[in-house]
């Protein structure tokens, strides 16, 4: 709690900010690390044990969730995590929250490394880094009123001492995700699941974060109701400057909301280059094939576009293949792929690809 | 090409606690021998219901039936006992579920749920029906099926189970089946191969298919005809072409423009369909889309429009199909 304070006493009332709309100000003149990007990842890894017997655990083998990943991510940059289930986008995500702990690697935010903070220094940090999950219906604690579940966050890190102050910015927050006042009175189940991925975006706004973890924000709701949502945040970090890291499997949306972008297989990165070029110039056999994967709304295109699908199936990341992980559905594999790990290496100004046999043979 | 499916003014609802849910309000359509039809819309349109309505699944209570008919291959569904209902699905009329983690029996073995169909239906010995299934594995892209036979479908990937629903389904040759978000579970990668699994062989084995799905892009790729439902009801229907190229219902073309699309320039922005999907226990009088609605004039708060012809084989519940026309003429 004492630290709390004085960290508050530090740093001003954070709400105030937000309010004179002076927001854009704010974020140029915050913390440490200015010049530098707002969040380094490196080498990040995290491994879960898999065990085995009930009295005597005994370890028996690890799941590579997250190989040894490194990326960065700009102030104001919309950072994409693309990949298929399980390939440890999700927990890479929860890493950098530090809502898991990382095997190995680190993660600096602002130049300061999270990573080696312990739960309570890392406390002030998570006013700063805030997250919107998949699921509406169970990241809402179904017992608490949308105000409560909007307000909790104010009240942990005492940022507005004044009982009224609060309901104010409650209703402001509401009004900045598109919803009425009102509903601060309701409970998450008398809401519709856009409304309530609503408040779990106003919930993640409450505290002023510089940067939000999306994880899967818009995956579980219809078409109509997704685009809304997808403009929502769009506006939000244009009024805000609020930095995304967005994770989802769905590329459509990736590409529509995000400036760079980084392809995830089995815990490891594959590609990562700039939206454009990644949807333009695909460099990346798995890359390629996810793209060709994606049904376009029109039947005149679909029927003229020549389409094979994936060989094969996701392995299991506690049994990964050797060498590059992607080789037993690779279309362009060799003897070679199997025995060694290809790096993520610069083949073009900021188009980064993990794939020899693509750095052998250039794709014109 | 005859048809194998004529489902007429069919009305499903749910009594609840909050008042009678209108899940399916009156929707009628037709499905020819060997063509892929789609119905597309959001959650809680009323999709899956229609589908387990012409399956005969609708728990009573709290659902019911109200009106309507559902004629397959000459017999009124609705009118058969359990028992002749029972001969029938499995048989002749076969689903595919979404949840390939939840539709297989995890107590037993693939063996002797696949085995079990064509051992009912087809009176196959135990020999008969193990070497069928066999064969029936290496048909939806499964190898070494003999091992894969005594395995339980927690040994199985999700792609796997979902291949092993197919598989089913297909068991004995069914004339129509109806897969319900078949991949919306499933991975990008994986979805298209299931899919086109789905695609090649219901064209070989002439297999009527009902698609419901929620995505226009899955339907822009394996659909003949395409029904789009909304609050209970039909709003459009017509060939996938039509309906693509020339949306003739407020509800399609918003749906058409709130996905973003790889193949095009990115826009600025999306432009989604306002407001929420009405409350199916207090519809009104007038048109469900009415308060989401671009084209609304007084006409729609008052008398609820039905299908009628805006071009050949393509139909719009709408009072105002010309202005949407319009609006179309030009841009696109």
């Amino acid at each position: 709690m004492q630290r709390l304070l004085e960290y508050e006493s530090g740093c001003g009332l954070a709400g105030g900010w937000f309010m004179n709309g002076d927001t854009a100000a704010m974020v140029k003149k915050a913390g440490p690390g200015e010049d530098g990007p707002l969040l380094e990842v490196r080498g990040l890894k995290k491994y879960f044990p898999v065990t085995e017997g009930i009295i005597r655990r005994r370890i028996i083998s690890q799941v590579k969730a997250v190989d040894g990943i490194s990326f960065t991510i700009e102030t104001g940059e919309t950072m994409g995590l693309v990949g298929e289930s399980g390939c440890g986008k999700t927990t890479t995500g929860l890493c950098i929250l530090k809502l898991e702990t990382p095997t190995a690697g680190t993660v600096l935010f602002r130049g300061e490394d999270l990573s080696t903070l312990n739960t309570r220094q890392m406390v002030p940090w998570r006013r700063k880094l805030q997250v919107i999950f998949q699921d509406p219906f169970s990241s809402l604690n179904p017992r608490m009123k949308v105000g409560r579940i909007i307000v909790d966050p104010i009240r942990v890190h005492r940022l507005i001492p004044d009982n009224h102050k609060q309901e104010a910015r409650v209703a402001e927050l509401l009004g900045l995700c598109g919803l009425s006042p009102g509903m601060a009175d309701r409970y998450p189940h008398e809401m519709s699941g856009g409304q309530r991925q609503r408040v779990g975006i106003a919930r993640a706004l409450a505290t002023n974060p510089e940067f939000i973890v999306c994880d899967e924000a818009v995956s579980a709701l219809d078409v109509s109701i997704q685009a809304q949502i997808i403009n929502l945040l769009e506006d939000l970090r244009d009024q805000l400057g609020i930095t995304y890291l967005f994770i989802s499997h769905d590329l459509s949306v990736v590409r529509h909301l995000c400036q760079r972008v980084a392809v995830m297989y089995l815990g490891r990165i594959v590609e990562m280059t700039t939206t454009e070029k990644l949807f333009k110039d695909p460099l990346h056999p798995y890359t390629r094939i996810l793209l060709a994967a994606i049904p376009i709304p029109d039947p005149d295109i679909e029927a003229q576009r020549d389409f094979t699908p994936a060989q094969g199936e996701i392995p299991s990341p506690m049994a990964a293949p050797s060498g590059c992980v992607f080789h037993p559905r690779c279309p362009l594999a060799v003897a070679g792929c199997s025995r060694e790990r290809p790096p993520l290496r610069e083949l073009r100004p900021g188009h980064h690809v993990a794939c020899t046999q693509v750095e052998l043979n250039p794709i014109s | 090409m005859a048809i194998l499916l004529e489902v007429t003014d069919l009305h499903t609802h749910f009594s609840t606690p909050f008042g009678t849910v209108k899940a399916v309000n009156g929707i009628t359509y037709t499905v020819n021998e060997g063509e892929t039809v789609a119905i597309v819309g959001e959650s809680g349109c009323g999709k899956s219901v229609g589908a387990l309505s012409i399956m005969g699944l609708i728990a009573d209570p709290p659902g019911k039936i109200e009106n309507g008919h559902i004629r397959f291959m000459g017999e009124d569904l609705l009118t058969l006992t359990d028992e002749q209902l029972r001969r029938l699905r499995g048989r002749r009329l076969a689903m595919i579920f979404q949840e390939p983690m939840t539709s297989l029996n995890p107590l037993l073995t693939i063996g002797r749920q696949l085995c079990e169909s064509l051992q009912t239906h087809l009176g196959y010995t135990r020999t008969e029906a193990v070497n069928r299934a066999a064969e029936l594995l290496a048909m939806v892209g499964i190898a070494d099926g003999g091992r894969r036979l005594k395995q339980y479908p927690h040994h199985l990937s999700g792609g796997m189970r979902q291949r092993i629903m197919i598989a089913l389904a297909l068991a004995c040759e069914p004339k129509l089946i109806i897969a319900d978000e078949p991949t919306t579970a499933l991975d990008v990668t994986i979805q298209a191969q299931i899919l086109e699994l789905m695609k090649a062989l219901t064209r070989r084995l002439n297999v009527a298919l009902i698609l419901i799905t929620h995505n226009l892009g899955v339907v822009a790729r394996y659909a003949d005809r395409v029904n789009v439902m909304y609050a209970g009801k039909i709003v459009e229907t017509g060939t996938a072409r039509q309906v693509y190229a020339l949306p003739s219902h407020p509800y399609t073309l918003g749906l058409m423009r709130s996905v973003p699309r790889v193949d095009q320039a990115r826009l600025q922005r999306l432009i989604p369909i306002p407001g929420q999907p009405p409350d199916l226990t207090r519809l009104g009088r007038g048109c469900s889309y009415g308060p989401r609605c671009d084209f609304k004039t007084d006409r729609c708060d008052d008398e609820s429009p039905s299908l009628v012809e805006t071009a050949a084989g393509q139909c719009s519940a709408c009072w105002n199909t010309k202005a949407v026309a319009d609006s179309l003429g030009g841009g696109s």
